[in-house]
């Protein structure tokens, strides 16, 4: 695939990676009108995760919450490379990919306030983003548990098509998980059956380098050549540059449509980087500030920023006034979130089991789906 | 229930195959997945003929990957498909329990009422085929002990396929716990369909000077043992709970009112377990009514031995439910 910016990671480039790109045509630059949406969503996850934290701070926001700052570019340019009815299926550090999928920032917020407003009305929290009418699988807290879990949607998109239906596989997973999700062995167990079952899933491993307070190098064998792994199940595989959302986008869509005209899983590693900790309570003890810079030098947003006034002459006036909008976004995200109520007791019974008894009262949609079903 | 048809007598693991090939007949977001299922008929035969009839995209073989096939299908199950998973054992479960404990019965609450799980995870439980400690695990007290599943626990030919019929229409994750040691056993089960719902217990004998309860293949031992106490002159009445949750508590109550004394039987170990529960559940009920505590048979608390002799005196055996009851009853 194609990496443009090799300076911006620190990432050394395989052999064999080479060999992989050059297997696949990156689809070609979106127009302008598609890159400033995309470089608005950025903003947005950037502002909403400024606001999260501030939130976290002032005690609003419990539990663990994993910030996405720094990462923007793997959500929104893989997001935008699929279908709107693409099943996606994430990891815990998932609220970039919830807005990127298309979730109102205003239910993401309130579900990690804990109020009825949230999208699981607020029984799942930072880590459990969930939206079936964007085709949104969860956010899933345990690592790489959701790795099985999308491979079995995978499954059933196909199995839909073909056997219900009596058609083609059409569909493709998009299936993420960070780069510590792949020392767990049901991630084995996922691509080895998804290489068996000819299952149309992109497994996307964001790898920003740590996993926790554990360098990639401490923990995973074959640190510097991860996406080699999937070899072993003949899985074919790539490296995209998850620090330029182009680069992103453009790799993604033509693996994307492979996948859904072959039937078959991809193997993909983004490389990219956290700008904040493993979660709040993170102090980043285990790497140095140099570091931290160097990364943020070479940053999504201002890369994406710096190509559209290149080449499309956007103004900086523009960018701020798109700043400006989106910071009103998530303020008023977080206004709506203060003033959704708390959950009414009776809710913690429902939404056990789908069929009423005992003390268990059956299970209701989140504001979420009503409000939408009603527009 | 009543039946039109002249009696018929089936085995259990024909009764079992007739349940899941009737819905996948009627549903075809049916499938059944497993190790050894389709090409080698099944590890125990229960399956044998599917593959024939529904192919391999319907009857699906898998490598041996627990925590992959049964993961994989509760994905499946989030987008509507209803997945059958036959767990060889139940014993193997354990490697797959993040899957099938932290996604299966929690995915519809953590979503807020927005993806479920229907889902049946189903094969062999229990002790009794030498089969020593790692291989003849009962997980039934481990795992209702987590909300969101159910758990139903036949013990004849009929149950199984009245059972297994509405654990698959079941919208929630069932888990269904067989025994090796019952799939032989045959049992009048009509051709007619029919299904049997959770959470109704069945009297398997009437009696009047103690209850005792139970869930399963110790059933056998509790009818053996009311034979023997029968000729005692104790006449016990045996309560077959049917599910595990939901739990028939009612009927359970009913007769030990009647009879003023109770022995519950449960193949797991005794520390918090079924049996424990429903001993407390008794007590707080029954208080009044019981002219003892409730005694409690289990199997010993030691890992499962491989020596029959020492496997049969494991087991929550005949002995075991004898001496329990003539001292529920005092008759010690």
């Amino acid at each position: 695939m194609k990496n443009t910016d090799t300076e911006a990671t620190h990432h050394p480039e395989s052999s064999s990676m080479k060999e992989t790109k050059s297997r696949f045509t990156p689809a070609p630059i979106p127009e302008k009108g598609i890159l400033l949406g995309w470089l608005r969503q950025m903003l947005l996850i950037r502002e909403f995760e400024v606001r999260t934290m501030q939130a976290y701070q002032n005690r609003l926001i419990g539990g663990f919450c994993h910030i996405y700052i720094g990462q923007e570019a793997v959500a929104v340019g893989s997001i935008a490379a699929i279908h709107p009815d693409d099943p996606v299926i994430l990891a815990y550090r998932d609220h970039g990919h919830a807005l990127a999928r298309g979730m109102d920032p205003k239910y993401c917020m309130a579900e990690m306030f804990g109020r009825i407003g949230g999208c699981a009305k607020g029984k799942g929290g930072s880590m459990h983003m969930f939206d079936s009418d964007h085709f949104l699988y969860g956010g899933h807290g345990i690592v790489s548990a959701q790795t099985p879990l999308g491979t079995g949607i995978a499954f059933a998109t196909k199995y839909e098509d073909e056997v219900i239906n009596e058609g083609t596989s059409s569909h493709v997973t998009l299936c993420f998980m960070g780069d510590g999700a792949l020392n767990q062995g049901c991630f084995y167990e996922a691509m080895n059956l998804a290489s068996l079952q000819n299952l149309p899933v992109i497994y996307v491993v964001e790898n920003n380098r740590y996993s926790m307070g554990t360098a990639i190098e401490r923990g995973t064998s074959m640190a510097h050549e991860l996406h080699l792994k999937a070899e072993a199940f003949g899985i074919e595989h790539a490296v995209v540059n998850g620090k330029n959302v182009i680069d992103v986008y453009r790799d993604f869509n033509s693996i994307a449509n492979w996948c859904r005209e072959e039937s078959r899983p991809f193997f993909i590693e983004a490389q990219t980087y956290r700008y904040k900790g493993h979660s709040m309570s993170d102090p980043r003890k285990y790497r140095t500030k140099d570091e931290e810079v160097q990364e943020e030098d070479h940053d999504c947003i201002d890369a994406l920023t710096h190509f559209l006034i290149e080449e499309h002459d956007l103004t900086k006036d523009a960018v701020k006034q798109m700043t400006k909008q989106v910071k009103s976004q998530v303020r008023q995200a977080v206004e709506w979130a203060k003033q959704s109520p708390e959950a009414p007791l009776d809710e913690l019974y429902t939404d056990v089991y789908t069929d009423i008894w005992g003390p268990y009262k059956g299970t209701s949609k989140p504001e979420m789906l009503q409000e939408e079903e009603e527009a | 229930m009543s039946t039109v048809t002249p009696e018929r007598v089936i085995e259990y693991r024909e009764a079992l195959r007739e349940a899941m090939s009737e819905e996948m007949r009627k549903d075809n977001r049916v499938f059944l997945i497993g190790e050894e299922v389709a090409q080698y008929n099944g590890a125990y035969k229960v399956s044998k003929g599917m593959l024939d009839e529904f192919g391999p995209r319907r009857v699906i073989d898998t490598p041996i990957s627990e925590s992959g096939f049964s993961g994989m299908s509760i994905g499946a199950a989030m987008r509507g498909l209803r997945p059958i998973v036959e767990f060889m054992s139940w014993s193997f479960s354990l490697v797959a329990t993040d899957q099938i404990l932290n996604n299966a019965p929690k995915m519809l609450y953590m979503s807020g009422g927005q993806f479920g799980c229907p889902i049946v995870f189903r094969g062999n439980d229990g002790a009794g085929g030498q089969l020593a400690s790692t291989h003849s695990w009962s997980v039934e007290s481990m795992y209702s002990n987590i909300p969101g599943l159910k758990m139903a626990i036949p013990y004849d030919a009929y149950d199984a396929k009245g059972l297994l019929k509405t654990a698959i229409q079941d919208d929630n994750p069932v888990f269904f716990l067989e025994s090796e040691r019952l799939l032989s056993t045959t049992g009048h089960v009509p051709e007619e369909e029919y299904t049997i719902p959770f959470g109704k217990a069945l009297i398997r004998r009437n009696g009047a000077d103690c209850t005792i309860i139970s869930f399963g293949r110790p059933l056998h031992f509790c009818l053996e043992a009311a034979e023997e106490l029968a000729k005692e002159g104790i006449d016990c009445e045996i309560i077959d709970g049917r599910t595990i949750v939901p739990l028939d508590i009612d009927t359970m109550v009913d007769s030990v009112r009647k009879t003023n004394a109770c022995v519950v039987v449960d193949q797991s170990w005794s520390f918090a377990s079924i049996g424990s529960e429903i001993a407390s559940q008794i007590h707080a009920i029954c208080f009044e009514d019981l002219d003892n505590f409730v005694h409690r048979v289990h199997s010993d608390d030691v890992p499962v031995p491989y020596a029959h002799n020492l496997e049969q005196a494991y087991l929550p055996n005949t002995r075991k439910i004898c001496e329990a009851v003539r001292s529920a009853t005092y008759n010690a």
